[in-house]
This record gives structure tokens, sequence and C-alpha cells, in this order.
């Protein structure tokens, strides 16, 4: 027949369902072909990539001193990602999280530098946090309205308030907070021991907040009407019309709590790992945790761990930046390369491929 | 009055990478496809462009010949444009062919592009033990240029014949594209497509090809802007982080520029102009208050043109959506 000989060589059928062990499978295989990509790029600069892999774990699980680094890095990537989930599930594209970070920061560093001196520890720490998460909260909530009220790009709003921060923090190095002992050099003091979160096990307890509200924010999602709302606006905001919802006000009340997740990772950045305000204090974070939410498909469970292993990546790319001379920057490739392949292999956990003459089957 | 023309010029130079950016971004919005990853492609297309530059210096002189400027400029063109091209291609294959989201993907290709072009900036740095810097001869092929009588004429001369040859390349880019989109056939079919798939699919035009054309020949453009960012701004030296959110801007310009390229030159005009304010312009505020001006204006600029929608002045209607061919 001449329709047969028209057939293209490999056709897209879509797969009727999957098995949990063969999506396991697929995705399992993404990152085994992202390891190998990395792989030859490293063979590609003349190291063996056994050796740098190995030199990664070892740089970020080998001893207690970097173990306890490696999960101080996983904390602001898990709560900043579980911030993004949240805004992220409602079809949301909130990319300010650098920004939201920032603006918590800023709010908490005001409490630490002029209050330390009329508060005890407790109460500092508390109203810090508060501040924080207030202050993210409200850099969050500006886009949500905007977005809400005159459908304004919020993709582009939110992205436009992380160099909106980074100004601002810059103009209070160099001008109202700079540090007048320093004589010249724009920086802002460092807190008083008190304006310190204390340590627990060797991390700042900024690790026990993270996993708190990682359960919070699972059950949020998927056990309250809030984050059922959530999950309908963000398939379909004309279904949610539809079902008598209040999409503006859902909306506006997630990216509140988003905004707050992120200016809470602002205050335990300056409070449990600076212990000052710069203009580093987010250092790409905001960037880092859009792909470990994604990377987690948005699951607060799966994202304590891919928060860790992104850590891990990172604390590991330093550690060759030292023993092999390769730039650190070679984390952000793996976890661009990373994610390009998940990205990617969603699509064979839709569609399968069928070559020419190959048949139709219909159970997948 | 020098005041204001040096401020133009200025304006001119800091507004030709944003340019290149927009008009790149346009030609892929076009077909459809919204690329947040303007800001990975530059970066790729900034260190690419000064890679080959560089690499091609040190091979002139391993060979004892004098390296040129014109052979220089023209290979980090080149270069700038495949690796953006690249960044493109990675996303059209992730988007047009298997289908991801497109959202996600741009941001991915920002972040990659952005570790990608650093990582190798510095693993130029480290090789080159310090840093990357072009000699004289290429910083020279990327200065302005001097046409003897149209350059001297008093004013006129300053304000349109002194640029570097890169700003010319985009202007020329801007009205190949404007009649490339307005007045050709071809042009015609893309915007089909990037407007309603199905029906350009129904009329014969081969979507995936177009879509695949449009994104790849868009982030070589924004390659090219990267390559401006590196050679002119940055004066062929490689510095850490150095496209700084210019590739976001441009995302945001092609929203004020409604998709049109000739309005794409007046946008990156005025950002342009923004971005170097505090150098002619003496408005009493602290310096980094002067460096939030181009964000704080298109936050103004983006609510401004949400409270005021038309259809002449929106996206593509088929932009940020996938097409199947077998979901119609």
């Amino acid at each position: 027949m001449i329709a047969e000989k028209r057939d293209p060589l490999v056709r897209m059928v879509r797969r009727e369902n999957i098995s949990p062990a063969q999506a396991l499978f697929i995705r399992a295989a993404a990152l085994v072909c992202a390891l190998l990509t990395g792989g030859l790029m490293i063979l590609a600069l003349g190291h063996n990539p056994f050796a740098v892999y190995a030199d990664m774990i070892i740089g970020s699980l080998g001893t207690r001193t970097v173990l306890a680094e490696t999960i101080r890095l996983a904390i602001p990537l898990l709560i900043t990602a579980l911030a993004i989930s949240l805004a992220f599930k409602m079809s949301f594209w909130n990319i300010g999280g650098e920004g939201q970070i920032l603006f918590g920061a800023v709010a908490a560093s005001y409490f630490a530098l002029f209050w330390a001196d009329t508060l005890p520890r407790a109460p500092l720490l508390l109203i810090m946090a508060i501040a924080g998460a207030l202050a993210g909260g409200l850099a969050g909530l500006l886009p949500a309205l905007c977005k809400a009220k005159w459908d304004t790009n919020e993709t582009l709003f939110t992205l436009m308030m992380n160099y909106i921060a980074l100004c601002y923090i810059k103009y209070l190095q160099n001008g109202p907070w700079k540090d007048a002992r320093l004589r010249g050099f724009p920086k802002i003091a460092m807190f008083e021991d008190i304006a310190k979160l204390p340590k627990l096990l060797g991390v700042h307890v900024g690790w026990i907040i993270a996993l708190a509200l990682a359960a919070l924010v699972y059950l949020y999602l998927h056990h309250t009407k809030h984050g059922y709302e959530i999950t309908v606006v963000g398939e379909s905001p004309r279904t949610a019309k539809y079902a008598g919802m209040n999409v503006g006000r859902v909306i506006v009340r997630t990216m509140f709590l988003s905004g707050m997740l992120c200016g809470l990772t602002g205050f335990i950045q300056v409070a449990g790992a600076d212990y000052t305000l710069t203009d580093s204090t987010a250092g790409g974070v905001g960037f880092t945790a859009i792909t470990v939410a994604w990377l987690s498909k948005l699951n607060p469970a799966i994202m304590v761990f891919v928060s860790f292993a992104i850590a891990m990546l990172k604390k590991g790319a330093n550690k060759i930046q030292t023993t092999f001379k390769i730039p650190a920057s070679a984390a952000d490739v793996l976890t661009g390369v990373l994610l390009f392949f998940m990205l990617g292999c969603e699509f064979f956990l839709t569609y399968r491929l069928v070559l020419r003459g190959g048949k139709e089957r219909l159970d997948g | 009055m020098d005041k204001i023309i040096n401020l133009l010029c200025a304006a001119v130079l800091a507004g030709t990478p944003l340019l290149l950016g927009t008009l790149g971004n346009i030609l892929t919005s076009k077909a459809g496809n919204l690329n947040l990853g303007v800001e990975g492609m530059m970066f790729m297309g900034g260190v690419s462009g000064l890679m080959a530059a560089y690499c091609y210096e040190q091979w002139a002189l391993a060979g004892q010949g004098a390296s040129s400027g014109v052979t220089a400029a023209l290979l980090s063109l080149g270069a700038s444009f495949a690796a953006g091209g690249l960044g493109a291609l990675i996303y059209a294959f992730l988007v047009v062919t298997l289908r991801a989201n497109q959202n996600v993907t741009g941001l991915t290709l920002a972040i990659f592009g952005a570790g990608f072009a650093n990582f190798f900036g510095e693993f130029m740095g480290i090789r080159a033990g310090g840093y990357v810097a072009v000699s004289q001869t290429v910083k020279n092929a990327f200065a302005g240029l001097r046409v003897s009588p149209l350059s001297d004429i008093p004013v006129l001369g300053r304000l349109l014949f002194q640029y570097n040859w890169v700003v010319y390349f985009a202007l020329l880019a801007a009205l190949l594209m404007a009649w490339f989109l307005g007045r050709t056939r071809m042009g015609l079919n893309l915007r089909a497509v990037g407007e309603n798939p199905a029906t350009a699919d129904a009329a014969g035009i081969n979507v995936t090809l177009y879509k695949y054309a449009a994104t790849v020949i868009g982030g070589g453009v924004c390659g090219v802007g990267g390559m401006y960012m590196v050679m002119v701004t940055c004066s062929g030296v490689w510095v850490h982080n150095c496209v700084n959110g210019y590739g976001w801007l441009a995302v945001a310009l092609v929203i004020f520029a409604a998709w049109s390229p000739l309005q794409a030159l007046a946008a990156s005009l005025i950002f342009g102009g923004l971005s170097v304010l505090r150098m002619y312009v003496s408005l009493g505020i602290p310096m980094q208050l002067y460096d939030m001006l181009p964000y704080a204006a298109t936050v103004f600029v983006l609510v401004l043109t949400s409270l005021r929608q038309s259809r002449e002045r929106s996206q593509p209607a088929g932009c940020g959506v996938n097409y199947f061919r077998e979901d119609r």
C-alpha cells in the first residue's frame, strides 16, 4: 500500500498508562545519561571522569566538616524550592526567589544590626524571622496583585525584582548601613552573637526549620482546600472560575506564602550562614531552587533529597576546583544538563516510539 | 547640547546588545516559542565569541604571523552566532520535538548558559594563567569606526557614523527582520505558525521546520548580543557574570516593543539610555539607585502594557503552547 510506504521511520504513540517501575527506569536512564554527558565533558577537558566524580563525593560527604557544609548549602535550596513549588504548582512562574530572599534578608538584618542591644536573644531572632518572612512575602505580593488584577507578566516582574533588590543592597552597603570601622570598605557589619542562629549537631538550626517546612508544605498542598485550589488554578484558571473559586485571591494568597518562605530563607542565610548581609547573600539560590523544584516534580518529600543532591554537586564542584583546577561553575553546567535530560525524559513517560512496521500495542 | 549628544551616543552603544537580544527573541516568539533563555544564549555567545578571537590570536602568534583584526572579528561573530544557536537548538529539541514545558526549559537554558559561560571563561583564564584578554589589534576591530568624511561632520558624524560595526550589524538585522516578517511569504508563514500552528499545518506549512529555524536563528542573534557584551562592553576581557541581566531585559523589551523589530529599535535605545544615565545626568540620588532604573522602568512598562492590552499589541496567540498534530 502507498500509505504504508509514507509512514515515517519513527512514530510517536501516546502511552495508555505506565507502571511506576517503568517510569522510575526511564528517569534513572535520564540520570545516567546526564552523568555520562558530564563525564564526556570532563574527559574532553583532559581529566578522568571517575576520579573527578569520586573527588566530588569525597569533597561533599567525606568528613563531618564537609558534610555539615553540604547540609548548610542544602537548607536555603530546600526552603526556596518549597516556596517556588507553591507558585509553580499554580502555573505562576515565580523566578524572583532571589529577590524575595534578599528583601527578607534586608528586613532581618535591620533588626540584627540595630536592635541587638535592646532585645534578648529569643525575641530578637523571632522578630528577625517574622520581619524577613513579611518582607519576602510583600515582595512576592506585588507581582501577584498585578497578575491578579491586570494579568501582568509575572515571570519578568518577579525577575526584575531580583535586580532591584540587589541594587538596593548595594546601596545599603555603600551608604546608610556601611560599617564605619572598616575604613572605606563598602561592607555591612557582622552581626552580634545574639543575632546568630544556634547550632544543633554541627549545623545551624535552619535544617530543622527546613524539614518542618517541607512536611508543612506537603500537607498544605495535598491535604487542604487551599492546596486543592492551587492545583486547579494551575491546571486551568477557567475551570477554577467555573467551580466558583476566586482565582485572584488564590494567586495573591499563594504568592504571599511563596514570598514568605523565600524571605525566611533570607533570614536563615544572614543569621545562620553568613552572619552579615552582602550582595551575594542569595548567591543564585533562587535560580538553583527552580531546578530543585522541577527535578522533584514539585513534590516536597522528593525535594528534601534533591536539594541535598544539588548541594553535594555545589560543594563537590568547589572541591574539584582545588584538586583539578576545574572551575566551580561546573556545578551549574551539570545542574543544567541534568535538568535538560529530566525535561526530555518526560516525553518518554507520555509517549513511546514505534519504528516503521512496528506493532501498535495499546498497553504501552 | 554636548551632554545630550554624549548621552545619545552612549545610549546607542549600551542599547545594542539589548536590541540584538530583543530581535532574536522576537523571531523566536513569532514562531510560537516563548524562550526565556535569552540570558543563557547571550552568555554562551559571549564566551564563544571571546574564545574564538582569543584562540585565533594564539594560533596566529604561534605561527609568527600577525593576527588580523577583521578575521578575529568575523570568527568571533560566527562563533557567537553558532553558540547562541546551539543553546536555542537544545531548547527547540526539548520544546518542539520532546514537547517539554516552554517556561521551565527556557529557565533551564538561562541557568545552563550562565554556568557554561562562566565555566569556560574561567577555564580559559586558568589556562592563560590569570585572566583572558585579547590584544589591542582585536580590541581595535571592535572600536568605533572612522569613515573619514562622514565621521567628521559636526554632530551628525558623531551621532551616526562613529560606532563599532556591531551597532550597524544590529541595525541592519532589525530592518531585515522587519522586512522579512512583514513583506515576504516566508515571514507570513512564520507568523501563521506562531499565531495558529494547526491552521498553518493544514495549509501545508512545515510547522516543525519553521519553529526550529526561527528559534535557532533567533538564538544566534541573541548570541551575537552576548558577543557585544564581552567584546565591546567589557573590551575583550572575560568578566564573571558579564551579561548581568541584559538578556532578561531583552525578554521584557520584546513586550515593550510589541513584537515589532522596528519598535525594538526605539525600546532598546531608551533602555540603553536608562542604563548609562548616571554618567550623564545627575538626579542627586546615590549611584546604586541609578543602576536600579532600567529594571524599575521595566516593571513600570510591564504593568502599563498589561493595563492597556490590545490585540495588535499582544504576543502571538500560539506563544507558550506546544503544538501536537495528534492532539487536534
